[in-house]
């Protein structure tokens, strides 16, 4: 987590930050979060809502607490106040086992892909199908084989992710991230480290998802051009809080100067560099 | 000063909390131990088989060295018949249990944290948890059940080793004769000695992953806290050994097999 120096800017409401009761929302609501860790403050009552079926894109700079915006949302971090509700359904102070079924709903590409190194590929795919469905192993390899094609990766089934380029653990990533179905798909930073092809490759799946299958998406990148080709809405996180929110058009011609200094790039600006 | 020795205290006692839940946690997932065999085996296979040849030299070495220190104790004063029932019963109630739990769980409970850190600072266990899969069920119970079943096995095994190290360094360097040492094995042999002996290595196995899974599971940082998290369960495992085995030397000496 980097310290910002950045000058205060006065700032307008976000758009469509009247939550309103935010468990009668049919997507995701966040109310008043707050997260920190030790002293430094990270996210501080941050609202946030998205709507059923949209690819919201969060952006912000590094370590501005995108990451943990994600993990609080499905409590892998438990947040230290405020409430957050899935189509009505009220996260915070849900118990384990509702916890774990409402995770069912979810997928999530973790900026390192996270797969698991001591399983084959198609055995980290096929996990969730073992663990959670009574198939049989010829039935959980096929529907890991087929999500492995989805993702370009049908030759690589066998293979342990030490044998994996970066790309390509990524997309094995993805591939486990919607072998169930999931109804919500988190990614954090799905092209990072990336090649521009490939992270293309990778927004191109992200936008098939959500046609052909109805996801409703999360994802948190610094990659502006793609977060323009994949959002419906984008929104940016700014010392803890959401400071905008809008459509690809909305940010594309907004004067807020925390935002246009982001979207160009540029060193000098309210946001400051360190 | 007393801020910081009043941090410590409730730090420890926040840790010695979350330890206590963890092992809850993981007793209650015992239940799951048939449908979860396939991996416990495999954990058994690591603890078995890849301590076996520091298991072998080392029970050896503990026997030998027992007879050479008990000749040299008892020359003047002990008949050398006495010889095999000093080396058997050091290493049934003490060497064998103590050693193998400090040696091969020095070993077991490192390879734990390392690996169970590494999964946490590589989002592994994140990634296990959104799955919707209990860590504690897939990743504790296996290796807390496999160390308290397997340090018992290589206990034995341990002590059988010893006793034969201890046989032949006795015969070979020590002029002791073989019916000499065989007729000392036999002459106070007593079953509780092997049972207290085992009841201590099954206590300790608990404590090796225990020890190993908390640290590991509470790894935070990079590289360098996945070292941190190894030292760690390595001596709070080793420092809870030699605490756990003087209290269950008083309960299993002094009192359960009391004139047995």
């Amino acid at each position: 987590m980097e310290t910002s120096n950045s000058t205060a800017v006065p700032m307008p409401p976000p758009p469509n930050m009247r939550l309103g009761d935010p468990s009668t929302h049919d997507g995701v609501a966040m109310q008043g979060v707050s997260k920190r860790f030790g002293d430094m403050v990270v996210l501080d009552e941050c609202d946030l809502l998205v709507n059923k079926g949209e690819t919201l894109v969060i952006i912000g700079r590094s370590g501005e607490g995108k990451s943990v915006l994600l993990k609080n949302l499905v409590r892998l971090q438990e947040p230290d106040a405020g409430g957050i509700w899935v189509e009505g359904r009220e996260v915070t102070g849900m118990e384990p086992p509702d916890l774990r079924e409402l995770r069912k709903d979810f997928g999530f590409l973790f900026q390192g892909a996270a797969l698991f190194d001591s399983m084959t590929i198609c055995e980290n795919v096929g996990l969730m199908l073992k663990e959670h469905t009574d198939w049989d192993r010829e039935r959980i390899r096929a529907r890991a084989c087929e999500c492995l094609a989805l993702v370009g990766l049908d030759d690589a089934d066998d293979k342990l992710p030490s044998e994996l380029s970066g790309g390509m653990k990524k997309r094995a990533g993805l591939a486990r991230a919607i072998v169930m179905q999931p109804q919500y798909i988190l990614y954090d930073e799905p092209t990072t480290g990336l090649d521009p092809i490939t992270g293309d490759a990778i927004n191109d799946l992200i936008l098939k998802l959500q046609r052909e299958l109805g996801v409703t998406s999360i994802v948190v990148t610094h990659d502006m051009a793609g977060a323009f080709k994949i959002a419906n809405r984008i929104a940016m996180l700014n010392r803890g809080k959401i400071v905008f929110t809008g459509t690809v058009e909305e940010i594309q011609e907004t004067s807020h100067p925390l935002v246009r200094q982001f979207i160009e790039g540029r060193a000098d600006g309210p946001l400051g560099v360190f | 000063m007393l801020e910081s020795i009043g941090r410590s205290v409730l730090s420890s006692l926040r840790g010695s909390g979350r330890g206590t839940l963890l092992l809850c946690a993981t007793l209650g997932d015992l239940r799951y131990a048939w449908r979860m065999r396939a991996e416990i085996l495999n954990q058994m296979q690591v603890v078995a088989v890849g301590s076996l040849p520091l298991v072998i030299v080392t029970s050896i070495f503990v026997g030998a060295v027992t007879a050479v220190q008990a000749v040299y104790q008892m020359q003047a004063y002990v008949p050398m018949k006495f010889l095999g029932t000093v080396i058997s019963k050091s290493v049934f109630i003490e060497l064998g249990p103590v050693l193998m739990a400090l040696v091969v769980g020095s070993r077991l409970c490192a390879n734990y944290a390392a690996e169970l850190g590494t999964m946490k600072v590589t989002e592994q266990i994140d990634a296990m948890n959104i799955m919707a899969i209990d860590p504690v069920r897939y990743l504790a119970m296996p290796r807390f059940l496999a160390a308290i079943l397997m340090i018992p096995v290589i206990t034995i095994f341990c002590d059988t080793i010893a006793i034969v190290g201890g046989y032949v360094a006795s015969v070979v360097t020590l002029d002791v004769t073989s019916g000499t040492f065989i007729e000392g094995l036999r002459m106070f042999y007593k079953d509780s000695d092997l049972l207290g002996g085992l009841i201590k290595s099954f206590i300790f196995g608990g404590i090796i992953a225990m020890s190993g899974i908390y640290f590991g599971f509470n790894t935070e940082g990079g590289a360098e806290g996945v070292g941190q998290s190894v030292m760690r369960a390595v001596v709070g495992s080793c420092l809870s050994i030699l605490v756990a085995d003087y209290l269950l030397a008083i309960v299993l000496f002094q009192i359960v097999f009391k004139g047995s």
